[in-house]
């Protein structure tokens, strides 16, 4: 039996899992995804990951970014060392890529502002 | 001196819902704001899990507040940036004088026939908390570490504690550690925690940051920099176990002990507060003490999900507009409340003579509660009853309810029973 807390929306559902004989029965939550979430974590826990990079731009000397899904629990730190050197030269919108497939992974790092915006 | 039907303090999520409101009814309106970058505090909040609720989607903060900077920008509404309010004064003919200040036109003055005080919330200091010791460099709130971090790109320390388990401190904690540096545990008097479960789940376990409950820190050691805090344990009452007091070398303490409603503006305007919230006191359409005067967003009660922000600011703004297009009539009575089982109530009024809608309740528990129900009583009739079977302070509810021919006596009471619903 493993308790958890579902992460997915701010309601936060305590959540027990039981494996019996490979099969994952979850209680607690208030949803299906909840549910999807907590066998994921059984099986493969996946994060959301957002960080900032430098640009050139004066007007905004970082920006925020994020991968545009959930990538493996364990890869957070690797990333971070990936986006470290970055500096933005172009200016982006919202969604933008900035490094594609990240680790392999088919997710993607991804400008979450429109410089456009700002300046 | 240009006049303007509505004038919007602050264009954080709150301002900028507004504004799109307003826009729909053709009102003529501006937003002020002090910093040179529309969006508020969501700017540096890069994190996700905002606009769950209303685009159904796990946005980030600036995602977030895009979407309607975007519109606001397409609707060519008009924001002052980098703009002050220095006074604003009620005229006899019941409009609103602001004087205004900025590089461009420096001191100005305008005129508005209602007011939307968006200006957002503020951090409790270090001032507020009792800590012993002198204030070396090193301390800072949560928000101004998220500030360094994310918007100047600096990590603020290497090695920190970090005291209350606020949402903001909780959020901090994982990015400092993702960054690089370490953060030694989360301290909270309180044997609860004050932010969201899911946050003690995503920014603290996985990254084995160890959270401490009914601790505290009593002394900052240091000259000019943070070098180790004193951290102790509490009683049930709070106070300080002689004897528990453990020494924890570091070069930064985050503080994280709570927001308050940014109520300086509506102080000056003589706009009556609530002593649960901090923020004015509102009818349903969320306008204060001062006719033509509302309050929305953080600057109305600390949230902790933006989609409320932008709600209540819809409400607000319909408000704002009903007010200039027609005056309306106030006939008030409190809504009251068991203040055993409930930390506050909004709104703390309701207007009689305007009950034909739908009313938005925002409120939250005093304490943890498991299964239990809300009911609204007038006279002897429940007019409505909700069961939860969780209920916790940092959670805020919503219900709203049709209050048309149903207020007995002029009374509305909000109780919560414990037990099973039947
Ligand atoms: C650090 C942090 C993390 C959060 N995390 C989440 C989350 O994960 N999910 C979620 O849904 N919600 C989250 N929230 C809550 C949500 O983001 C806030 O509730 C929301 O931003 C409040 O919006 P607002 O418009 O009321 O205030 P703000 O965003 O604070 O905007 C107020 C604006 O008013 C301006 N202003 C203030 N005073 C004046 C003045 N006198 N003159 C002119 N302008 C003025 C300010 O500069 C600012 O731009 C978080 C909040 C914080 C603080
Ligand atoms: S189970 Fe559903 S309702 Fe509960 S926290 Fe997860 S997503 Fe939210």
């Amino acid at each position: 039996m493993k308790k958890m807390i579902c992460i997915v929306c701010p309601k936060g559902c305590e959540m027990q899992v039981d494996v019996n004989d490979g099969i994952s029965v979850v209680t607690g939550n208030a949803c299906i995804r909840g549910k999807e979430f907590a066998i994921n974590e059984i099986l493969h826990p996946m994060r959301t990951f957002q960080s900032t990079v430098k640009t050139i731009f004066p007007e905004l000397p970082m920006i925020p970014i994020k991968t545009d899904d959930v990538v493996p629990k364990e890869y957070l730190f690797q990333i971070i060392e990936e986006i470290a050197g970055i500096e933005i030269k172009d200016k982006l919108k919202c969604g933008d890529i900035i490094i594609q497939n990240i680790l392999g992974t088919s997710v993607n790092i991804v400008s979450t502002v429109d410089m456009y915006l700002y300046f | 001196m240009e006049q303007f039907d509505i004038v919007i303090i602050g264009s954080g999520p709150a301002g900028l819902a507004a504004a799109l409101e307003i826009e729909q009814s053709g009102l003529k309106q501006i937003i002020i704001e002090r910093e040179n970058r529309a969006g508020g505090i969501l700017k540096q909040c890069i994190h996700d899990g905002f606009g769950l609720h209303r685009f159904k989607k796990r946005l980030t903060g600036p995602e977030y507040a895009e979407l309607f900077l975007k519109r606001v920008i397409e609707k060519k509404i008009p924001i002052y940036k980098n703009t002050f309010v220095t006074e604003i004064i009620e005229m006899e003919n019941k409009s609103y004088r602001l004087t205004l200040v900025n590089s461009e036109k420096s001191l100005f003055e305008i005129e508005a026939k209602a007011l939307i005080l968006a200006n957002g919330c503020r951090e409790r200091t270090a001032k507020q908390v009792f800590i012993q010791g002198t204030r070396p460099a090193g301390v800072y709130t949560a928000g101004t570490a998220q500030y360094f971090t994310n918007i100047l790109g600096y990590l603020p320390c290497k090695k920190c504690v970090i005291l209350g388990s606020g949402d903001i401190g909780l959020i901090m904690a994982r990015r400092l550690t993702l960054e690089g540096a370490k953060v030694v545990g989360v301290y909270e008097v309180k044997d609860t925690p004050s932010g969201l479960s899911r946050n003690i789940a995503q920014c603290l376990d996985d990254f084995d940051i160890p959270l401490y409950l009914s601790k505290t820190v009593t002394k900052i050691h240091g000259d000019k920099r943070v070098e180790a805090v004193t951290v102790q344990k509490v009683d049930l009452n709070l106070n300080q176990i002689p004897g528990t007091e453990e020494i924890i070398a570091c070069d930064g303490l985050i503080l994280s002990v709570g927001l308050v409603p940014e109520n300086e503006l509506a102080k000056s305007l003589g706009v009556e507060l609530d002593t649960h919230t901090k923020g004015p006191m509102v009818n349903q359409s969320l306008m204060t003490s001062k006719e033509g005067i509302f309050s929305c967003g953080n600057a109305l009660h600390v949230h902790d999900l933006v989609d409320f922000v932008s709600e209540s600011a819809e409400i607000a703004a319909k408000g704002g507009i009903r007010f200039v297009q027609n005056k309306g009539e106030e006939e008030l009575i409190h809504v009251e409340f068991d203040e055993k089982s409930f930390l506050y109530i909004v709104p703390q009024k309701i207007n009689l003579l305007d009950i034909e809608e739908n009313i938005h309740f925002y409120f939250r528990s005093k304490k943890v509660l498991k299964n239990v129900s809300v009911v609204i009583r007038t006279g002897d009739t429940i007019i409505f009853k909700k069961f939860y079977h969780n209920m916790k302070p940092p959670e805020m509810e919503t219900i709203s309810v049709n209050l048309k021919n149903v207020l007995q006596n002029k009374e509305i009471c909000f109780e919560l029973k414990e037990g099973v619903s039947t």
